[in-house]
């Protein structure tokens, strides 16, 4: 901590910076004052009791009974059932996202008809909508009192149908703005060289949006794999056939077992990290070729 | 360039089923289902009784339903008031200071979106709670509760919203450079000056983007709250809560209006959002 607290005087001599009171880096960088050393003090204090600590409470927890009972509540039957729906769901709607996604992207830039931009309005809804509501939202047709008669509450097909609904945008807005940049001279190119429309999308236009339906999806499948609020109300969390692994949390910590509760949790945590790192990759990968 | 528009815009019948495929999707998954919504908030709870507006405001002046938009209000200014300023100051740090761990430190703040809400729930349980958690007990020596009160609420919505601000500043900060603020330090303007009079006014449209998508994951946030929340009615139940406990009590009617409340205000979030991006570019 000292060292953060203590400015050191920048020895790096800057190539064109017009030189202030403090010298910065080459990346523009200053060293730290007093007053920005307290206050970067006082941010990580707050970031710690607000998100470290807790964070490393989990982990505490899942680990408190050592390696066998982490396996062992993890591969408890019930459990295990619940891990493996949540996966199969999630894959299941990332694979069905990533193509219309990209469809829905598709029409979006290149189509033109009237009611176009309500759409491009309407892919947002779900990510703006409280989770809960998104629930509701579903149930109002998809429910009970369905007007078309269809009922998909404790279905696997409503899990399905609620993870669609809340992982809409996730591919839409990541292929939109490359379609939109896309260089029109290369597919003018591949026509005139005789390529037909569905040859020129798959050997043209398809590699370069690749690295962003990749990026999309695996937003997607995160979210998917961590989904709560909206199916709360859909999911009947019958064990072995709805009982996804957010709600199996509520269900361990409902019944005081903050073990089992934090052992998968961290699985969910795992998840999360390995989707941000995943995404540096990608995204590092894309501007260097970029 | 115009052979170039004209190949593109060429239509097979390929190009309309897919935009017809789009329109009935979109339709089936959103906008149908929004209109049920809308539909059920403005009807007459049984047959003969008084549908439309007049119900739709009965239900909502029940005074568990104010108290519960009243308590999301509460919460929702809080975590946004705590979130801009900790968003604003950490992202001046992490661009404009060199010190050891910031990469680290920029990777970690864009942590908390990706963990589930009930993840997050459970952390300030496992961390706080009297008698489960690592500090319950020395809160409870100073008589601090936080699981289970207004405070907990209001850290397990701003944990949920943390990055939201700090995403909005940080490219912004990065693209500005510091050219004008360092000619005002050596003009002789002082740390607070140069923020107040060159940093704030070039990240004001970011901030206030920022508080916006905070605002409105703020009101709506569920999985955290319902974890540290005893959420029971007059106790903690803030308005989503309120929609789910309603809508399993077959209470439908004021679910769907509290429901209908939260879609018009995300609707609202979206469209500022949208004039904001205009406004900005």
């Amino acid at each position: 901590m000292t060292d953060t607290l203590v400015s050191s005087p920048g020895p790096v001599p800057t190539r064109n910076r017009p030189s202030g009171r403090v010298r910065a880096d080459s990346s523009g960088r200053l060293p730290l004052t007093l007053s920005s050393g307290l206050g970067l003090g006082a941010a990580l204090v707050w970031f710690s009791i607000l998100v470290l600590l807790p964070l490393a409470a989990v982990v505490g927890a899942a680990a408190a009974g050592g390696w066998g009972s982490f396996w062992g509540t993890l591969t408890d039957a019930q459990t295990f059932a619940a891990l493996r729906l949540t996966v199969v769901e999630a894959l299941l709607v990332t694979v069905v996202n990533a193509v219309i996604g990209t469809v829905i992207a598709w029409v979006l830039v290149r189509d033109q008809f009237f009611g176009k931009r309500i759409l491009d309005v309407v892919i947002d809804i779900p990510f703006a909508l409280p989770t809960i509501v998104a629930g509701l939202v579903l149930l109002s047709l998809w429910g009970p009192d369905s007007p078309v008669g269809v009922n998909i509450v404790n279905t696997r097909q409503g899990i399905f149908l609620a993870l669609l609904f809340v992982t809409l945008p996730f591919v839409v807005r990541t292929v939109q703005p490359v379609l939109i940049e896309l260089d029109a001279d290369v597919e003018e190119a591949a026509a005139s060289l005789g390529a037909s429309r569905f040859t020129t999308f798959r050997r043209i236009i398809l590699p370069s949006l690749v690295p962003a339906i990749a990026a999309g999806s695996s937003l997607g499948f995160a979210r998917a794999i961590s989904e709560f609020g909206s199916l709360v109300l859909i999911s009947g969390n019958t064990p072995y056939e709805t009982e996804v692994a957010s709600l199996k949390i509520l269900k361990f910590l409902e019944g005081d077992n903050q073990d089992g509760a934090a052992a998968v949790a961290v699985l969910l945590l795992v998840v999360a990290v390995v989707t941000i790192v995943a995404l540096d990759v990608i995204s590092r990968r894309v501007a260097r070729r970029g | 360039m115009a052979d170039t528009r004209q190949i593109r815009a060429r239509r097979g019948p390929v190009a309309y089923a897919l935009r017809i495929f789009v329109i009935v999707y979109l339709a089936a998954l959103v906008l149908w289902p929004l209109y049920e919504v809308g539909k059920q908030t403005f009807a007459p709870a049984k047959a003969g009784a008084e549908g439309g507006f007049a119900a739709f405001w009965e239900r909502l002046s029940d005074p568990s339903v104010t108290y519960a938009f009243n308590l999301t209000g509460t919460v929702a200014f809080w975590a946004v008031l705590i979130n801009t300023v900790f968003g604003v100051g950490i992202s001046l740090l992490i661009v404009r200071y060199r010190f050891p761990g910031r990469r680290v430190l920029s990777v970690l703040v864009d942590l908390p979106m990706s963990v589930s809400p009930v993840v997050v729930g459970l952390a300030l349980v496992l961390a706080y709670s009297t008698g489960k958690g690592w500090f319950g007990e020395a809160l409870e020596g100073i008589g601090f509760y936080i699981i289970g009160t207004t405070p907990g609420l209001i850290m397990a919505t701003a944990f949920v919203s943390l990055p939201l601000v700090i995403r909005e500043i940080v490219p912004v900060l990065e693209e500005i450079g510091t050219d004008a603020e360092l000619a005002a330090s050596s003009l002789g303007a002082n740390g607070w000056q140069t923020f107040r009079r060159i940093t704030l006014p070039s990240i004001k449209w970011a901030v206030i983007y920022g508080v916006v998508l905070s605002m409105a994951r703020s009101l709506g946030e569920f999985g955290a709250v319902k974890i540290v929340s005893p959420g029971a009615e007059f106790r903690g139940e803030t308005a989503t809560l309120l929609i789910q406990n309603r809508y399993t009590n077959y209470q439908e009617p004021t679910a769907y209006a509290a429901a209908f409340v939260l879609v018009l205000a995300s609707v609202l979030a979206l469209v500022v959002v949208s004039l904001i991006r205009k406004e900005d570019h």
